[in-house]
């Protein structure tokens, strides 16, 4: 693993905070959300800035552009120095002056982050007109081109004129770094800029901005709870939490030696790439068997009939009792499309799916509601897969009880269920935003398995959460499995949750299943280009985050 | 984009035609002669029947509706049974008024409702918040005919700066036309204003918290812009609905305005023709209501697609 060991001792420092503390106004007796954070970065230096959420990262990311909420956020105490200015004491037409020209910023969400009515062209402009008035419009127009051939979009006159919309979330992002850089800011921060992005898009993000600091000298604060990218980044690792920088250090030193708890249990809770040990097959009995299914999704409307889209075909796959099976891809792979159609959520094309023996892949509405409770799925937003308004027991009994189980009976189970997820029985009486997200998972999870399911389907069940509770809702999948003996069909586009739950993998890539077979052997000696191409393009692949050193191979 | 239009444009001929089905069903299937009322309780049998063959009442039922949309097509929406005067002249007349007042109280509300309700959602929970908010409350709560005579009593009737009744036409009298027009325009417009300024502010706040936002002032724009270039264009379909809406609306609800301010549009001759039993006057006004009411949808669907290039139909 090469890390890099660039020396910036000699170099001017751009960013100094100094002791900067954030609190909620008029409520003094609550604790600080920002305590005393003390930070420094200088040219040409990315320093991370990595925790889990709540931790504060982003909080002070915004403190430093001037952008933290009005009325619920403000700055207590401290100082936040860029070139010798402190920025806390600038008027807001100063700072307006300092933005985008001496600190830009990148976020999360391309599409989001993106005006959406429009063009992109015109938002770059718009960076030159506020900032620039004396350029014409002739020179504005050739500097947006510039800026975006320098972030490598192809057909710059065409992306010019296009909506966000109209582009994949790669080439926003690249719209989002050229708006964040043509003005060349000494300071760069990056809120997660790759988090919403697919692997194979996150490393070509990643080397640009990487690219572009080398050539511009920009400083980069980098937000992120990866990592994997900050093995691949950073040149300086700042550790967060509850408002506090508990340790930093260069990444090297960081990653081998972790001095503190936190940053060694947040080290440690990284899911390996390195696939773990096969378990041994129980019986051959498959409970759910897809042949050779085909979903395409019509297109065109009343009198117009246009060719449709392909988003899966020859799709088999099955899964034997008690045994997990992971679909892995790329956003638009057709991933969820196959988790859909087996749930029947959406109809096949064509093909066929059993569930426990009988075939549903044509049954109507109406003759499928029966065989509903064999399927069962786990979304991947708990705060919104859980209906707000009804307390935690309404929501575990009102499936068995659409399926004849008495109340009583449901909710003497419901009680059951929270203890098989970890929660309190009397839990039940209360609403989903009294739980935390990863409690709110469990309770999900808990949802699904009171149908007594055959087949459990996770899409994306994990991706939401911090690390140290993925780590947890992992565990307890494998220890519901165990106890209840279902299986699980899980949906990730992260290949370390896939290497740590499944026991075979389906890899997708454009609807087509490209591999297919046990985790082991997929996930280490991936026989398809395309299986390659995404491990290696998964950040820190060679680094043993748990064990704080290369990974060796056996 | 022209392609969309044209199909849209093409989708409203079927609902006319429904609409003209319906009026017509409407008049023929309600309990009555037409020609029976037409002539009078002294009318003789012969005399009954002479009126019906005239009106085309012996023809089949689809004979008389074809006839009857052969002549709309022509612009021909027949003869009142009152004053035997032919019904496209008689709306033509009354509807300058009517929608003059209209584009004025929708010009009124427009410039007063949005800025207001941008300003509240920008100073969210302020002093001017609660203002725009209790004002709106207000607006929808007092009855039109209240706030008419109290303009009445204040502006005309002691301040003495304007007329209190009465209508002219702007190509004859420009000034005096706004002069007569400002009062009922104002008066409609207090809960158009209500309405819009409400809808802006609802629509605005949720806008104001997207990313994009943040994404506007993280490149230093200054707040006017981020406020009327990035965030108004983005809550422009809502606004739109209710702008578009209230227009119609307008249109076809002008009769207590018009009876306060006496304003010969068509809002009376609509209550005129109801009341005399005009059967004709009252079949055209469902057609010429429902038509802009159609219409208005028609450019309000279409602006949807000029404000937000992600709608495509």
């Amino acid at each position: 693993m090469q890390f890099k060991s660039r020396n910036f001792d000699r170099a001017e420092t751009i960013l100094d905070i100094c002791n900067l503390s954030v609190c909620l106004p008029d409520q003094p007796d609550i604790a600080p959300v920002l305590d005393g954070i003390n930070l420094t970065i200088r040219a040409g230096e990315t320093a991370c800035l990595v925790g889990e959420s709540g931790s504060g990262k982003s909080v002070t990311s915004l403190a430093v552009m001037g952008l933290l909420p009005k009325g619920s956020l403000t700055v207590s105490a401290g100082e936040i120095r860029l070139d010798d200015t402190d920025l806390l004491t600038l008027s807001p037409s100063d700072m307006r002056k300092v933005r985008a020209r001496r600190i830009a910023m990148i976020f999360q969400e391309p599409m989001t982050a993106l005006n959406p009515v429009m063009r992109v062209g015109e938002q770059i402009e718009e960076v030159l007109t506020t900032h620039e008035k004396a350029l014409s419009s002739k020179v504005r127009r050739g500097r947006v081109l510039d800026i975006m051939a320098q972030v490598h979009l192809p057909e710059v006159e065409r992306i010019y004129g296009s909506y966000p919309h109209q582009l994949s979330g790669g080439q926003r992002q690249r719209i989002m770094i050229a708006m964040a850089l043509v003005l060349e800011p000494k300071l760069l921060i990056a809120d997660e800029p790759t988090t919403a992005l697919d692997v194979t898009t996150q490393g070509q993000i990643l080397s640009l901005i990487a690219e572009l600091q080398e050539r511009h000298g920009t400083a980069v604060l980098f937000v992120t709870h990866d990592m994997g990218v900050v093995a691949e980044i950073a040149d300086t690792v700042h550790v967060m939490q509850y408002g506090c920088i508990v340790e930093h250090a260069p990444v090297e030193r960081l990653l081998r030696q972790p001095q503190e708890e936190y940053t060694r249990k947040l080290l440690s809770a990284v899911p390996s790439l390195v696939p773990r040990p096969t378990r041994p097959a129980m019986l051959d009995d498959n409970v759910l068997e897809v042949r050779n299914m085909e979903k395409v999704y019509a297109q065109g409307g009343f009198l117009v009939r246009k060719a449709g889209t392909l988003a899966a075909t020859g799709v088999d796959l099955s899964i034997a009792r008690g045994r997990t099976l992971g679909i892995v891809g790329e956003s638009g792979s057709g991933k969820s499309t196959v988790a859909r159609c087996i749930l029947r959520l959406v109809d096949p094309t064509s093909g066929e799916i059993r569930v426990a023996g009988t075939e549903i892949a044509r049954l109507s509405r109406r003759a499928l509601r029966p065989h509903r409770k064999h399927f069962q799925i786990v979304f991947q937003d708990p705060f919104r897969s859980l209906n707000p308004r009804w307390t935690v027991s309404r929501s575990l009994t009102e499936g068995p009880v659409n399926f004849g189980i008495t109340r009583r009976d449901a909710l003497s189970r419901a009680g059951e269920l929270m203890e098989l997820v970890g929660l309190p029985r009397d839990a039940l009486a209360r609403y989903p935003h009294q739980f935390s997200g990863g409690q709110r998972q469990r309770i999900a999870i808990a949802r699904a398995v009171a149908m007594r399911p055959d087949v459990l389907v996770a899409d994306e069940a994990v991706s939401a959460l911090d690390v140290s509770v993925q780590a947890q809702v992992i565990e307890l999948l494998d220890d519901i499995q165990e106890k209840l003996g279902i299986a699980i069909l899980f949906i990730t586009h992260d290949l370390r949750v896939a290497a740590q739950i499944c026991d075979d993998v389906v890899v997708m890539q454009r609807g087509v299943v490209v591999e297919y077979g046990p985790a082991g052997e997929v996930l280490s000696q991936p026989r398809h280009d395309y299986t390659r191409s995404l491990i290696e393009a998964a950040p820190g692949r060679l680094w043993d985050f748990a064990n704080f050193r290369e990974i060796r191979t056996a | 984009m022209f392609g969309y239009i044209i199909r849209r444009i093409l989708g409203v001929i079927p609902v006319m035609a429904i609409v003209a089905l319906v009026v017509f069903l409407l008049l023929r299937l309600t309990p009555g002669d037409p020609a029976a009322i037409l002539a009078g309780d002294s009318a003789t049998a012969a005399q009954l029947e002479r009126i019906r063959e005239s009106l085309g009442l012996n023809d089949p039922l689809h004979l008389q509706f074809f006839n009857w949309i052969r002549q709309l097509l022509q612009g021909d929406l027949g003869t009142s049974l009152i004053s035997n005067t032919d019904v496209s002249q008689m709306i033509g007349r009354r509807i300058n008024p009517t929608i003059n007042l209209a584009v004025m109280t929708i010009i009124i509300s427009v410039l007063m409702a949005v800025p207001m309700g941008v300003i509240a959602a920008w100073r969210h929970r302020s002093w001017i918040d609660y203002g725009v908010m209790t004002f709106s409350v207000l607006g929808f709560s007092v009855p039109v005919f209240v706030i008419g005579y109290i303009f009445i009593q204040i502006f005309a009737i002691e301040l003495r700066w304007v007329p209190v009744q009465g209508y002219a036409h702007p190509t004859q009298d420009l000034m005096g036309f706004f002069q007569r027009a400002i009062l009922p325009s104002l008066t409609l417009a207090t809960i158009y204003v209500a309405l819009i300024a409400r809808m802006t502010r609802a629509s605005m706040l949720e806008v104001l918290g997207e990313d994009y936002i943040r994404t506007a002032r993280a490149k230093g724009v200054r707040e006017n812009v981020v406020l009327f270039r990035h965030a108004l264009r983005n809550a422009a379909v809502p606004i739109m609905t209710i702008i578009g809406t209230g227009f119609a609306l307008l249109i076809s609800g002008v009769v207590v305005t018009e009876s306060v301010f006496n304003i010969p549009g068509i809002g009376r001759l609509t209550v005129d023709a109801i009341l005399a039993r005009d059967y004709p006057v009252i079949q055209a006004m469902i057609l010429l209501t429902a038509g802009i009411y159609v219409l208005v949808n028609l450019l309000i669907d279409i602006s949807y697609s000029l404000i937000d290039p992600r709608i495509r139909y």
